[in-house]
């Protein structure tokens, strides 16, 4: 390896790194501390630690008897997952066929597929709405997981088609031998070996989809099938001066998508590096 | 063919769910709006009229005006961008690179939590620190002893657009940085040993062996902060509303589309005009993606390891 940093270079990195760690987190613990305080404390100084003079949890308990905050929750959840589901596994299915066999057009579809990665699926906005009032979709989770798993394939398809190229075709041919079918050869013996760079689609998929605004702003912005992003961007407007029910709701929001996060993120690197860049 | 092999069916049943999901919700749509960008109504039918709405958008000035605003935000918007995010990212992947640092995945996963927050948990919460009222800013900088230099960035016109672009650029600098940090990582200890050998370290090191080898990534990253630029809506409506205020002043193509496709307070949303405005999106995202397919990464030296 390389010879060691002098002491200075590094304590200078470090430096650098520690400054843009706090800009990034510092908005973060600003909504999480204050959503811990009571109103007086939010306003007289907003970057005083929670303590027991100023604790309190009027936020958060204005947000549980808000009873409509789970139900955007598990609409979040439902929508996520589902549509994480298809793309992972029609994604996968469509990156074997592309990397696995040599058939006529094969090149043309993967151009095809990965037209989608450049071409960002809301300009097609006025028309997916008119499709999904005629289809009677609207307000529906249905019209979001079928928008998101149309959204999220091309990249999961291209960075898939990639991995795949790389388990060893001995393997998949020791498979045939034993007669194994080619559902069983990609169910049994390839997906198992890219789980890697399942975690990082599943990261880059789920996101964008549990952050969206637009496409939950136009297909389904009834009171039941509201998502959590919706729900809370309702929240704010409707309780614009009750700070801490905003504070709380926002806390509550972030929590899921970090969970998630942390665990995929050592994953993450593992599978960009050996993927999209390449 | 087909009877010299049999068909292989599993092919077409391993494509078919994602083929046909892809191009019932993106492909078909994209076209239907492309189509519907051709038409108009008079009285209550519709009809044809060609290129007529996009001669509106462009020459009309109830329609261009706001148009061109849009667009030119849009740019700088997408200036910032590539002046700020992707230098900044590319100097903390360097820096998160460097051999034996310690912490390094800690930090990687900090700069990287912004961009998995919602905007609009982003939105609302640098509205709260920039906010002149509550204000966190005014406090820090009165503490640096600057305090003359806050004004209220997000109300007025001259900053609120520079404001938001560098927000949207703190919420998105962790994807630069994290496919810089891959692309580095990617390169052999081999390369980099042999350029100590000659010498080349530290900083020489980085222009002239690590640059040269990242550019395709840095190449990626700009064509994808140009199409997530220009499709940008989000921030802008959590911040700023539709009408995207102050006067119009942080408006880009998203949120233009969006007031014109479901209307605003006295106007009615209008279908015909809003596909108009996806198309000139569309248009202007296809010659940013060409332009880079044919006339950049062409010219791209990749090196395989």
């Amino acid at each position: 390896m390389s010879a060691r940093m002098s002491p200075a270079r590094t304590i200078a990195a470090h430096a650098a790194l520690i400054t843009y760690t706090l800009i990034a987190l510092f908005p973060v613990f600003v909504i999480v501390i204050n959503s811990f305080k009571s109103r007086k404390a939010i306003f007289a100084d907003p970057l005083a630690l929670p303590v027991p003079g100023n604790f309190d949890l009027i936020g958060y308990q204005t947000v549980m008897k808000q009873g409509d905050f789970f139900a955007y929750f598990q609409n979040s959840m439902i929508v996520t997952v589902a549509s994480l589901f298809f793309v992972l596994l029609f994604g996968a299915m469509a990156a074997f066929a592309l990397s696995e066999y040599r058939f006529r057009g094969n090149t043309l579809m993967g151009l095809y597929l990965a037209l989608g990665i450049m071409i960002p699926i809301r300009l097609g906005t006025v028309a997916i709405l008119q499709m999904m009032v005629a289809s009677g979709l609207v307000n529906t989770l249905t019209a979001l997981i079928l928008v998101y798993t149309a959204q999220g394939l091309p990249l999961a398809v291209f960075i898939l088609s990639e991995f795949m190229r790389n388990v060893s075709d001995d393997l998949k041919n020791a498979g045939r031998i034993d007669g194994l079918s080619e559902y069983a050869i990609f169910f049994t013996l390839v997906l198992p070996l890219v789980r890697p760079a399942m975690a990082t689609v599943a990261v880059f998929t789920m996101i964008p989809i549990w952050n969206d605004l637009w496409f939950p702003l136009i297909l389904a912005p009834a009171e039941e099938v509201k998502t959590i992003t919706l729900g809370s961007q309702v929240f704010i407007g409707q309780f614009v001066t009750n700070w801490n029910a905003v504070l709380a709701a926002l806390s509550l929001a972030i929590v899921p998508v970090l969970v998630m996060y942390l665990i995929f993120s050592r994953q993450l690197i593992r599978g960009i590096t050996a993927g999209a860049v390449k | 063919m087909a009877s010299r092999k049999p068909v292989r069916w599993h092919i077409a049943v391993f494509l078919a769910p994602a083929v046909l999901v892809y191009t019932a919700l993106m492909i078909v749509p994209l076209f239907g709006t492309l189509n519907l960008s051709l038409f108009n109504e008079a009285g209550d039918v519709r009809v044809f009229v060609g290129l007529a709405n996009f001669a509106t958008l462009f020459g009309d000035p109830r329609w261009s005006e706001q148009f061109w605003n849009a667009l030119g935000n849009n740019a700088w918007f997408f200036l910032i961008h590539m002046l700020v995010q992707n230098p900044v990212g590319i100097a903390l992947a360097a820096i998160l690179s460097t051999p034996r640092l310690r912490m390094a995945a800690f930090y990687r996963t900090a700069i990287f939590i912004p961009t998995i927050l919602s905007f609009v948990i982003v939105g609302f919460v640098w509205k709260l620190i920039l906010s002149p009222i509550w204000g966190i800013a005014p406090g820090m900088l009165d503490f640096i002893g600057l305090e003359s230099l806050f004004a209220p960035w997000l109300g007025r016109e001259e900053y609120a657009l520079t404001t938001l672009a560098l927000i949207s650029v703190w919420q998105f600098i962790g994807i630069p940085m994290m496919l810089i940090y891959a692309a580095l990582l990617s390169i052999p200890d081999e390369v980099l040993e042999a350029a100590e050998m000659d010498g080349i370290t530290g900083w020489s090191q980085f222009w002239k062996i690590k640059l040269p080898l990242i550019l395709p990534a840095i190449g990626i990253i700009s064509i994808l902060t140009f199409v997530g630029n220009f499709n940008a809506f989000d921030l802008i409506y959590v911040a700023q509303g539709a009408l995207a205020g102050p006067d119009f002043s942080t408006d880009i193509l998203g949120t233009f589309l969006y007031r014109t496709f479901f209307g605003f307070q006295l106007q009615l949303g209008d279908p015909y005009m809003g596909s108009a405005i996806a198309g000139a999106m569309f248009g202007i995202i296809l010659l940013g993606v060409c332009v880079y397919l044919f006339g950049i990464q062409t010219r791209l030296r990749r090196y395989q390891f």
